[in-house]
Order: C-alpha cells, then structure tokens, then sequence
C-alpha cells in the first residue's frame, strides 16, 4: 500500500487527503491512474507504441521500394529525373522548421506560455499546410505530364518506371494522409491551448501530438533522398 | 460461500442501466461484453460457410454449389473466422476483461481507446459484410495477387479496405496492452509475478502492434491497385506478385500465433487451477511466449517454398520454423508436468484443458511435417494442410477459448452453468473435432488438394466422415450457447473464487465492481501461490 500512496503523493499538484481516490488531486487526472505522472507516462508510451506501428506501416513500403530498387535501377534514375527536386528540398526545409515550431510549442506548454503555445502551433500549421500546397503543385505537374502509373502513363518511358511512380504517389500519398491527420490533430490543440488547459502538471496532449508530429516528418526526411536524391545524383543529372 | 447478496450491490453489470450506456462504455468489462457478443455472431456466420462446405465435400461431383460460389464460401469462411473471430477472441474478450484485473489496475491504460477499437472492429466487419451482400470474394483469404489485384471480378476492393480498417482495431488493442503492463502493474505486481495470462497476451500484444500494420499496407497496395491502376504486384509494368506473398505472410504467419498465444496464456492458467499447483518453470512458460512471438516473425517464407523462393532461402525458413517447435513443445511439457501429481479435479475447465493439450500437439508435431521442404512439397495445398492448422486454430485456440468462458464465466457473469453441459459440449467437440479434421490429413496425404468442390470418388468415404464429423462439432459449439445463455437467467449466484483458483480476479466479487476493486490491491506473492495440497479445501 505505502508505495501506491507515495505515487500518489509524487505526482499530485493540488492540495487534497493524500489516501482515497486519486482524481481529487487534478481534475485531468483519469480515475484509473494512481497520479499524473503515471499517466503522462502510460500516454507517452502509448503514442511512442503506436510510432512504431507507423514505422511498420511505412516499412511495408520501403521492404517493396528495395526490392524494385535492386530490380529496376535504370527505372529508378529515369524516375528521380522526372521529380523537381527544388520543390522537394523547399518542402524538406518547411517541415524540418515545423519541427522546430512544434518542439517549441511544447516547450511553451510546459512552462504555461498560452501565447507562445498559440503562435507556434500556428506556425505549425501554417508550414503544414505549405508543404501540402507544395505538394499539391508537384502532384498537379506528374498528371499534366503522363507520369500517373496506370492507362494514361506516358508510352514512350520504360514500363518499370510506372512501378517508381506507384510507389512514389502510395509513400507520398500515404505520408500527405498523415500531414492532414497531423494538421487536424493541431487545430484540435490550438482550442485546447487557446481556452488556456495546458500548463506545467499537465501537458500531455501536445506531448504526445508533438511525438506524432516530428514522426511524420521523419518520415518525409527519408522519403526525400530515397525518392528524389539517390537517383538523380547516380543518373549524372538530367 | 453464499455472501452474495452483498457482493451484488455494485456490480459492473448493474450500474448504469440502458443501451446508451453499454454503447459508450469506458469500462474494460462491458467492453469485453460487447466483443464477447460480436465475435460470437462472427463465429456462427463463419461456422456457416463451413456448413455450405462441408455439405458440399459429402458427395464426389460439384452438386450443390457451383464452383464459383464455392470459391466465394471458402473464402468468406477463412475471412470471417480469421479477421473477425479468431484474432479478437480471446485478446479483445479474455485479455480485455481479465487483464487489467489480473495486474491489479483499475481499466487498461486507454480506456476510450479500447471503445474506439470495438467501433473499428463493427465498421470493418459491416464493410466485409457489405462485401459480402454485394456478391461475396473468390480470392481465397490469402488474396494472392495477381489474381486478387488484376483479375477477380469480385468485391476485392471493399474486402480489403474491410480488413485495413479491422487491422486497425487489433493495434489499438494490442497497443492499450503493452502500455497497460509496463504502466499500470499494482505496487508489488512485479513483471515476475504476472500471471502467465498477460505474459502471453504482452507477447500477443507485440505481434499485433509489429504485425498488423504490414498487412494493413500490403491491403491497401492491393485496393490501390484495383482502384487508382497503380502497378505495386503487376506483372504487365515489371511488379513482382510474389513481393505480394511475402508482405502477406510477414504478418499472417506472425497472426497464427496471435490466434494461439492467448490461448497458451489461458491454458496456463487453467492448467494451474485445475490442478491446484503452481505452473511448472513459470519463467520458462513466460519466456516461451516471447520467443515463439519473435521466432514466429521469422518464418514466414515456409509459405512459399513453392512459390520461386531461392532454395538457400527455405532452407532456413525451414530450419527456423522447426525452432518454433522449441517454446511450444517447453509449454505442452510444462503443463503436463503441472499436472504431474497435482490435485486434479474433473470439472468443465478440466476437459477443455485436456482437449487442448491433446489436439494443440497432434497440431504441433504436424507443422513439423510441413516444415520439411522436401515433405511439404508434396503437401503443399492439402488437405494436409487445412487439417494441421484447423488442429491448432480449432483444436488449440477455439478449445482454450471454450475453456477460459467457461473457466471465467463465473467471474463475468455471476452465473455458475451446467457442469453437465459443460463436459458434454467439451467431450463433443473433442470428438466431433478429430472426426472432421483426422480424415483431412490422410486426404490431404493421398492428394487431394484444397479449394476444389469436386474430387475423385475414392475420397468419398474420408470426406462423409468428416462433414459427419462437422456435425457433431456443430452441436458442441451450440450446447454452450443454450446452457450458458440459460444460465444468465437461471444459473446459481456464483461466488467470489468458485474453483479455489489463485490470482487477483477471483480476490473480488462475482461480477466485479465497476472500477475492480475497492481498495488498491498490493502483491505479496508470486502467481499461483498454492498450498500444498493437502491443506487446500475445495469447493
């Protein structure tokens, strides 16, 4: 018993009888969990869990971009020819500052800056939705030249570079799907923060959105090189 | 023994009344209700298909079905038994209910994860089912491309994205588990005094979360495919459909065992109680779980030793795959030497405990034979087959699940059911079991390959055997059904501990209270702390 009081004790913020049921202590605090401690660790353990499922996720996809890669290397060079690479790295570089943005936002939270949780999960979303944008213009230019795989892909490129483009518009695609996920998730904080919910003894939500959102871009931080660089810098240039 | 009234007052079961609240429950019991209720209509569906099988295999000529909709009933079977009964039995309904009891918590570390995960799990199964409404699949369960990608006609697509959305609601489970044992444990509940029930479902736990995402991506590759013309496993721009095979097996084999792990981890427990004994080398039986978890996602290519896999390659997918017989043969030995000496009594969990052990090693030592390159090469696309893995999925999973409702019943419902029905249903189903699926394995021996409605006659005699067979085992799994419902309304008040067991579930009342317990439990003891027997009163 002395150690579950003691738990209770450690991570309890507001006054309250030490023994009986935990949730007079802070009104976040979940009736299941012995102290916010234990909670904030249970949700960051959650959500690091679920990355790795993520990673897993994801993997099934670079297991079939090595396979083809070693198969069809020609396909591979002719494909990264036909990404604009400017367009990548400025993605590149508005989502690693995203990261910083978000890094901050949390760090914001944990000292209970309310205006600094809000300017940087603005920030946040904003670089989100410029990547998306971005996006947007380089998937618009592989429609209005041929280079969606299926009936319409340009005849006159080897057909093996039809499989470079599905996985290119799948791990794209699939990685934008998490951006939008990742932008919903932020607005939902923004209210949060905005009514003022977060502070020092309870951030837990923009913890664990933070974890999820670095995630996301990490991911795009291989998929750059594996689909932009690595062919275009062994084809010579175009 | 008969305190019961007083234990009622609070009951899980009681408070709040209504649909509402059942539909938007938090609580990992009612939760655990909830899925009881619907991989139990997923299972009699699924039993169906076999039915509309069976039926067809009593005589030689395709007479009963055409071969197209034959195709579509194999294929719903393995589908519905598999993604929708099978992998969420005993996890989402034992483990579910159990589990945080077990280490002494008050809810799993997420509860509206864990409702999340129920809705996920009826969205995906009414997407499968509008597949199925909509025409039904001829794939197979295995959807092999390219076939499934580029030349069925059938509802593929919606099929798919009904399993992506199902595979979701087993990582959410298995995600709310992992995090439930490193966070959540009782002071005193250290990872060596666990019951051997959540060491098998964290090692369940961690197949679901590394697993389950890797089929759900290949799915999905196969949906985009049919539905953008993307060309993933297409042949026509250069793609490989055997890729295909080895991203499905990557998780399917792994999915094998979280059908049977759970089942391990209840076989465990029964084993212990029946017997009124500790488990023998419980470390060894908690360690087992986990290497049989990490072997078992090493061995997917013995799937494909037909399939142009290099010959180096299912050399040692093979020697491995005879590695996973290590743990599970340390199990079956473990138990019997549980049972060794123990006080054994005779009760409804005692048969299906004894069941299991019985029909999980014939299905054990089975898989050795296929293993073997050179023997399963003959094998391959058998009867032979189809009887191993019914012997660990029926013989093994659905046993220990039968047994663990009808061991916990007590504990969920309050209610104690007809010990009498109770070893009739567990005798009938033993025996109806091995006369279905004994006969497929000298089927499958003699040649008779898989997925034909149509055979020579001199598989005739085998194949009535065994749809009689299917009979018997129909009527095992529907006496349950009446006696236990029965027992809700009429069955006597069970009492906290009705089977002298050890653990922290059976320290609270039947049914438990809404959060569990009513002091914070603190551990003391290792699992399974039983007397000698000679000092134990029973009953």
């Amino acid at each position: 018993m002395a150690n579950a009081h003691e738990s209770t004790m450690h991570g309890g913020h507001a006054a309250g009888p030490a023994a009986g049921h935990a949730s007079e202590h802070n009104p976040n605090l979940q009736h299941h969990f012995y102290s916010m401690e234990q909670q904030l660790e249970a949700s960051t353990l959650g959500m690091w869990v679920f990355l790795v499922t993520e990673v897993m996720f994801f993997g099934g996809m670079f297991a079939a971009y090595l396979v083809y890669r070693t198969m069809y290397p020609e396909a591979w060079v002719a494909g990264s020819h036909h990404l604009q690479v400017t367009l990548g790295a400025l993605n590149t570089g508005v989502l690693i500052c995203s990261s910083l943005t978000m890094a901050l936002a949390v760090r914001a939270a944990q000292t209970g800056s309310r205006r600094g949780q809000i300017v940087n999960l603005v920030l946040t979303i904003l670089l989100g939705s410029t990547f998306l944008v971005v996006k947007f213009f380089e998937y618009k230019a592989k429609f209005d030249h041929h280079l969606v795989p299926g009936p319409h892909f340009d005849p006159t490129l080897p057909r093996q570079e039809q499989l470079f483009f599905s996985l290119y518009f799948m791990l794209t695609g699939v990685h934008a799907a998490h951006m939008v996920v990742g932008i919903g998730l932020m607005l939902v904080i923004l209210a949060m923060a905005w009514r003022g919910k977060f502070d020092a003894s309870y951030y837990t939500p923009v913890e664990i959105s933070g974890l999820y959102w670095h995630f996301v871009d990490i991911v795009w931080i291989f998929l750059f090189p594996l689909l932009y660089l690595l062919g275009f810098h062994s084809g010579g240039g175009a | 023994m008969h305190n019961v009234v007083e234990q009622e007052r609070h009951s899980y079961l009681d408070a709040p009344y209504g649909v509402a609240a059942w539909l938007l429950t938090k609580d990992h019991k009612r939760i655990a209700i909830l899925y009881l209720i619907s991989v139990t209509i997923f299972f009699a569906v699924g039993g169906m298909f076999a039915a509309g099988i069976r039926l067809e295999l009593l005589t030689p000529k395709g007479d009963l079905w055409s071969s197209d909709m034959y195709n579509k009933l194999f294929t719903l079977h393995g589908v519905v038994m598999i993604f929708f009964f099978l992998i969420p039995s005993i996890p989402a309904t034992l483990g579910n209910f159990l589990m945080p009891i077990m280490i002494g918590a008050k809810d799993l570390a997420f509860p509206r994860i864990n409702l999340l995960s129920w809705y996920i799990y009826v969205l995906g199964a009414l997407i499968t089912l509008a597949a199925v409404f909509n025409g039904g699949i001829d794939t197979g369960w295995t959807f092999y491309t390219p076939f499934s990608s580029i030349a069925s006609t059938s509802n593929v697509t919606t099929a798919a994205v009904g399993v992506f959305v199902t595979g979701f609601s087993s990582i959410l489970t298995g995600l709310n588990f992992i995090v439930t044992v490193h966070r959540m444990r009782a002071p005193g509940m250290t990872w060596f005094r666990m019951p051997l029930f959540v060491w098998a479902h964290y090692a369940t736990s961690l197949v679901m979360i590394l697993g389950t995402p890797v089929i759900a991506i290949t799915v999905l590759l196969v949906a985009a495919e049919r539905f953008l013309h993307l060309g993933i496993f297409d042949p026509r721009v250069g793609g490989d459909p055997v890729l295909f095979q080895h991203l499905f097996w990557f998780y399917s084999h792994p999915a094998v065992y979280i059908m049977i792990l759970p089942g391990m981890g209840v076989i465990s427990e029964l084993v212990s109680a029946v017997s009124r004994k500790q488990v023998f080398g419980y470390g060894f039986v908690a360690f087992s779980s986990l290497a049989i978890a990490v072997l078992g996602f090493l061995v997917w290519g013995h799937h494909l030793f037909v399939s142009s896999q290099s010959i180096y390659a299912g050399l040692v997918f093979s020697i491995i795959t005879m590695l996973v017989a290590v743990p599970s043969a340390v199990k079956t030995f473990n138990w019997a030497a549980t049972m060794y000496k123990g006080s054994v009594t005779w009760e409804s969990p005692t048969f299906y405990v004894v069941g299991f052990m019985g029909l999980f090693a014939i299905g054990g030592l089975t898989g050795l034979f296929l293993a073997t390159m050179g023997l399963d090469i003959h094998l391959t696309d058998t009867y032979f087959v189809i009887a191993h893995f019914h012997y660990i999925m029926v013989g093994g999973a659905i046993m220990a699940f039968m047994g663990g409702l009808h061991f916990w019943w007590p504990k969920m419902t309050g209610r104690m059911y007809s010990e009498a029905g109770g070893k009739a249903s567990a005798i009938l189903i033993f025996v109806g079991f091995n006369l279905t699926f004994f006969p497929q394995f000298v089927l499958g021996y003699m040649g008779m390959p898989r997925r034909y409605h149509a055979y020579p006659d001199e598989f005739q005699v085998l194949n009535v055997l065994s749809t009689s067979g299917a009979a018997v085992l129909g009527l095992g799994y529907l006496l349950p059904a009446i006696y236990l419902t029965y027992s809700l309304f009429r069955g006597a008040k069970a009492p906290a501990n009705p089977w002298g067991a050890k653990g922290l579930e059976w320290t609270i009342p039947s049914p438990p209270p809404t959060f569990n317990f009513d002091e914070d439990p603190v551990v003391t003891e290792p699992a399974y702390d039983y007397k000698p027997a000679r000092e134990v009163k029973v009953g």
